[in-house]
């Protein structure tokens, strides 16, 4: 009885339906591509700068489905030329003039998002709107699937060589620069993977919502460790927990999906937020009600 | 014997019309082999002239050269306050980036490199402190592991800035024999240092900057009551010429 319950509402789904087997694939794509990603984005607290250049990504993808309709192509090279122009535009801006780089990237993804759902609005309906801005994990194709599967594939490549210089720019990037000329190689080479992980992913979770597959199991992965490999092999089990439950939430539910992934990814970091064993909630009412005993 | 030279060194913050010349026109000899310890009032210039040295500045004007020895061989070691102390690293792994020479940005360690790693540890006083992340450590914990990625670059010329700040006195008195047993090896020694009774009495060479050089040579020669009176004077001129710049260039 409970065997066949636990086979209906968990294998089910998966074995009976193609769309959602695509789903899951590239909902763990992303999950081994981007949120290894989301661990570095957080560690160089730069967090939000990837929410910026998630919006930033809107208008040339925008400019792509202006073209050629929804073209996965088109859209793709559109959001990648947006989300680099939006990265290396506010870099330069931030070096020129007094503005810190937070605000010209906030101005920035401002007027790209107006932008973005202006062009969309003038040529398509609402629904092209809330595809691109929310994504169809549902109708993934298999052209999308091998783009999704290609950028996390890269990822990792790219990420194992730059890793460690990844992190000693964050913890002593003037150590870095004492032995080594390639901090400002590996900071560029992070910034594209960023671009090229939030274009892969938008069409899964679209522009809105991709950041938070990225950001949320990082951030809950670091409520249980304090060595940077395990938080990175933590938060890529977190976010393929999130996909499948969320995933199966969205099929029994009948609830949305995109959503449904990040809601869950969601739970993982409040649930890590509250009894994780790193500077958690826990850890923190445990150590002053030793304080107050003492 | 070959020396540290730097000539007519001058280094500027900033950009456009608000320089703000932190090193003016330096003329230093540094031979090498030797302990020296560099001097000088809050802001004048020490940690700036050390990052030059170290090849992380360029300078605006004039050179800096190293005896001739290889880039390579020359050791940094940054204040406490460059270093992100939350980041969720190991002990073990913060000392062994001191291997970078030998393992480039993507090698692996190998079994006799962890060794050596292993080796370090034990010789700053903190084997079996390798799992234990750095946020866990005390201040003078985290300078031992520093001192420890020191070792492990067996560097030639030895760069450090204020490695003795805010660390306790045992910590202090045993890291400061490390740094006589790197110069009694052979390597040049090079420590910005504010405290100056412990250069008086552990470091035989000293340099005294205040944007420009005081004073430069033997310790007892270079800290004179004059000497330390003509260092704060120039720093008050400093300040004076070029407060409005310097508040200009911190706005925002």
């Amino acid at each position: 009885m409970i065997l066949q319950a636990l086979h209906d509402g968990l294998l089910l789904p998966f074995s009976d339906y193609a769309f959602m087997r695509r789903a899951l694939i590239g909902c763990i794509a992303l999950s081994v591509g981007a949120t290894p990603i989301g661990v570095f984005m957080i560690l160089r607290r730069m967090s939000l700068t990837g929410d910026a250049m998630a919006h930033a990504i809107l208008p040339g993808a925008a400019v792509g489905y202006l073209l050629s309709g929804l073209s996965l192509i088109a859209m793709t090279i559109g959001g990648l030329i947006a989300g680099m122009t939006v990265a290396l535009l506010s870099g330069f801006i931030t070096r020129n003039t007094h503005l810190k780089e937070d605000a010209s990237l906030a101005a920035f993804y401002l007027m790209s998002l107006a932008l973005g759902v202006m062009i969309i609005s003038t040529r398509g309906g609402s629904v092209d709107l809330i595809h691109v801005l929310f994504g169809t994990v549902l109708a993934l194709n298999n052209d999308a699937l091998v783009l999704m599967i290609s950028i996390a594939s890269i990822s990792v490549i790219t990420l194992s060589l730059i890793y460690r210089t990844l992190i000693l720019e964050c913890l002593d990037p003037l150590f870095l620069r004492s032995v080594s000329k390639s901090g400002a190689w590996a900071h560029y080479s992070f910034i594209a993977l960023m671009v090229l992980n939030l274009v892969g992913g938008f069409h899964a979770l679209g522009t809105l919502m991709v950041i938070g597959i990225m950001i949320l199991p990082a951030a809950a992965a670091h409520f249980w460790s304090r060595h940077v490999s395990n938080i990175i092999f933590l938060s890529v089990l977190f976010a393929i927990g999130s996909s499948v439950i969320g995933l199966l939430i969205s099929y029994h539910a009948n609830l949305p999906s995109g959503p449904a992934v990040i809601l869950s990814a969601g739970g993982f970091y409040v649930i890590s937020m509250l009894i994780g064993t790193e500077n958690s909630w826990r850890n923190q009412y445990l150590q002053f009600n030793k304080k107050a005993k003492a | 014997m070959s020396s540290i030279q730097c000539r007519n060194l001058s280094f500027s913050y900033g950009r456009h019309n608000r320089h703000v010349p932190v090193l003016n026109a330096l003329d230093v000899d540094i031979p090498l082999g030797n302990l020296w310890a560099i001097v000088g009032p809050n802001g004048a210039g020490k940690s700036t002239f050390i990052k030059i040295l170290a090849g992380i500045l360029k300078p605006s004007r004039g050179s800096a050269h190293l005896g001739g020895v290889n880039e390579e061989l020359l050791a940094y070691l940054p204040q406490h306050t460059d270093i992100d102390r939350n980041f969720p690293i190991s002990a073990y792994q913060m000392v062994a980036m001191g291997l970078w020479r030998f393992m480039g940005r993507s090698g692996g360690l190998t079994p006799e490199l962890r060794a050596r790693v292993y080796d370090a540890l034990d010789k700053v006083g903190l084997s079996g402190f390798g799992d234990r992340s750095i946020a866990s450590l005390s201040g003078g914990q985290l300078q031992r592991i520093l001192f420890a990625r020191l070792l492990l670059q067996d560097a030639s010329i030895i760069l450090l800035d204020e490695p003795f700040n805010a660390i306790d006195n045992k910590t202090t008195a045993d890291l400061v024999q490390l740094l006589h047993h790197w110069q009694a090896q052979g390597r040049t020694v090079i420590t910005v240092l504010h405290d100056l009774d412990q250069v008086k009495e552990q470091f035989p060479n000293t340099l005294m900057i205040a944007h420009r050089v005081i004073a430069s040579g033997h310790t007892h020669d270079v800290l004179t009551p004059e000497n330390l009176q003509k260092a704060r004077k120039a720093c008050a001129e400093f300040d004076e010429n070029n407060l409005e710049k310097l508040h200009k260039a911190h706005a925002f």
